[in-house]
C-alpha cells in the first residue's frame, strides 16, 4: 500500500504527531490529492497494530491528547523491502483500449478510426502536459509532469503498434468467432 | 491566422512506389504543425514537396501567391534559401567549418558581407546557448549542440517557414526536450510557421496541431476534434 509506506517514510525522517504527518504528506505528495485526516489515523492505527510504528509519547493539548509516533526497526525493514521491490506497470487503460479494439473488430466497426481518434486524444493530453511541464515553477513539478508524459506516451506507442497489427488482429478475432457461427 | 503554405492533392511516386496519393496540408503564420505517421507513410516526402526539395507529380504547393510546384529548379532553390529554413535529424552541418561559419552559411550564400554575416550568426549562437563554441568544429560538439547550431542556421535568414525532419531523432530525451524548447520558442518569437515531421509523440506534443499521414494520405479520423 502506497499510503502506509509513504507515512512510514515520513516517520523515518522524524517522529511526528498525526497532524504534522498530514501536513508533511500533503506538502510532499498531496499535490494531486491531499490525504484525509481519517485516513492518516486509520493507517497509523494499522501500522501500530503491525508493529511497524509505535507511540512514543502523549502530550496533552487544548483539544484531544496528541500522540507522537515513531517508526520501529521492523518498520524500517518493511520500508526498505517496499522501496527495493519494482512495481508492476498499471495495465488498466490498455485493458480498456484493447477491449474497444477487439469489440470494434468483432462487430465490424472501424477499429482503425477509433485508434486514430484515441491517438489524437492522447496527443492532446501530451500537449497539455508538455505545456504544464514548460510552465512548471520547480524542477520537481516538471519531473512529475514528465512522469505522466512518459506514461501517456507509452499508451500512444501501444496505439501505434495496435494500428499496425489490425489486419492480423482482425483475422484472429474472426477465427475466435468461427465456431459460434455454425 | 493567414495560411502561409498549402499542399493540395499532392501525389508523388518513386518508381512503382506511391509515396503520396493525394495528401492535403496547410499551415498558418506562427503555427507549429506536427506531421506523424508510420515509417513509409509518406510523411518525409510530404515535407520535401512542401519545402520545395521535391516537385510533386501532381497537385499544388502554394506559398502565398507563389506556386512552388510550377517554379523552375533554380527559382525553387532560391526561394528555399530566402524563405525556408531546414533542420534535419543529424544537423548536417558542414564538417570542415566552425560553428559560427556554419550558422552564417545561408547569409554568406545570399551574398551578405562576411563580417556582417558572422556578427548576425553570433547573435543567433548566443540566443541558442552556443556561446564559447564558435570556433569548434561540428565533430567537437555534442548531439544536442549540433542540433542547436542547425536551428540557428535554419533561422539566421529569418525564414517564413521552418521544416524540421525528426529534429531530435538522434538525441536522448533530456537533450531532445532542451532542443525542442529552444526550437519552438525561437520559431514563435519570429512568427514563422513550422512543420515538424516526427514519429515521437513527445516532439509532436510541442506543436499546436498534429496531422497524421497514412499510406500517402492525410488522415481525418471520425470523432476527432
Amino acid at each position: 500500500m502506497t499510503v502506509s509506506h509513504t507515512l512510514l517514510g515520513l516517520l523515518e525522517e522524524a517522529d511526528r504527531h498525526g497532524y504534522d504527518l498530514k501536513q508533511a504528506y500533503d506538502r510532499r505528495f498531496g499535490a494531486a490529492k491531499p490525504i484525509r485526516f481519517g485516513q492518516v489515523y486509520r493507517t497509523l492505527a494499522q501500522l501500530v497494530r503491525d508493529g511497524l510504528v509505535e507511540v512514543v509519547g502523549v502530550e496533552p493539548g487544548a483539544g484531544p491528547d496528541r500522540k507522537r509516533y515513531a517508526i520501529t526497526p521492523e518498520g524500517v525493514t518493511d520500508l526498505d523491502r517496499w522501496l527495493a521491490e519494482p512495481e508492476d506497470p498499471q495495465p488498466q487503460l490498455q485493458t480498456v483500449l484493447f477491449t474497444k479494439v477487439t469489440l470494434a473488430l468483432m462487430s465490424g466497426r472501424p477499429a482503425g478510426e477509433f485508434l486514430d481518434a484515441q491517438r489524437l486524444r492522447h496527443l492532446d493530453a501530451m500537449r497539455v502536459l508538455t505545456a504544464a511541464r514548460r510552465e512548471a515553477v520547480s524542477a520537481k513539478d516538471a519531473l512529475l509532469a514528465d512522469y505522466r508524459l512518459f506514461h501517456v506516451e507509452a499508451d500512444l506507442r501501444w496505439i501505434e503498434h495496435a494500428a499496425g497489427r489490425l489486419p492480423a488482429l482482425a483475422e484472429e478475432v474472426d477465427d475466435d468467432h468461427g465456431p459460434d457461427r455454425s | 491566422m493567414t495560411t502561409v503554405l498549402t499542399g493540395r492533392e499532392l501525389r508523388k511516386s518513386f518508381g512503382r512506389t506511391q509515396a503520396l496519393r493525394g495528401a492535403n496540408v496547410s499551415v498558418s503564420g506562427g503555427e507549429i504543425l506536427a506531421v506523424m505517421g508510420p515509417s513509409g507513410s509518406g510523411k518525409s516526402t510530404l515535407l520535401h514537396c512542401l519545402g520545395g526539395v521535391l516537385r510533386p507529380d501532381s497537385g499544388e504547393v502554394a506559398f502565398g501567391e507563389v506556386r512552388l510546384d510550377r517554379l523552375a529548379d533554380r527559382e525553387r532553390s532560391r526561394l528555399r534559401r530566402t524563405s525556408f529554413g531546414f533542420v534535419f535529424q543529424f544537423g548536417q552541418l558542414v564538417p570542415e567549418l566552425p560553428v559560427l561559419e556554419n550558422i552564417a552559411l545561408p547569409l554568406l550564400l545570399e551574398g551578405r558581407a562576411r563580417r556582417a554575416a558572422l556578427a548576425e550568426a553570433a547573435e543567433w549562437a548566443a540566443r541558442l546557448g552556443l556561446d564559447g563554441l564558435w570556433d569548434r568544429l561540428p565533430a567537437e560538439l555534442s548531439g544536442g549542440q549540433v542540433q542547436l547550431a542547425a536551428i540557428a542556421r535554419a533561422l539566421v535568414a529569418r525564414p517564413r517557414v521552418v521544416f524540421a525532419d525528426e529534429p531530435t531523432g538522434a538525441l536522448d530525451s533530456v537533450a531532445a526536450d532542451e532542443v525542442m524548447e529552444l526550437l519552438v520558442d525561437t520559431v514563435r518569437d519570429h512568427d514563422a510557421a513550422m512543420i515538424i515531421v516526427t514519429h515521437e509523440p513527445r516532439v509532436a506534443a510541442f506543436a499546436d496541431r498534429t496531422l497524421i499521414v497514412r499510406d500517402g494520405l492525410d488522415v481525418q479520423p471520425v470523432g476527432a476534434r
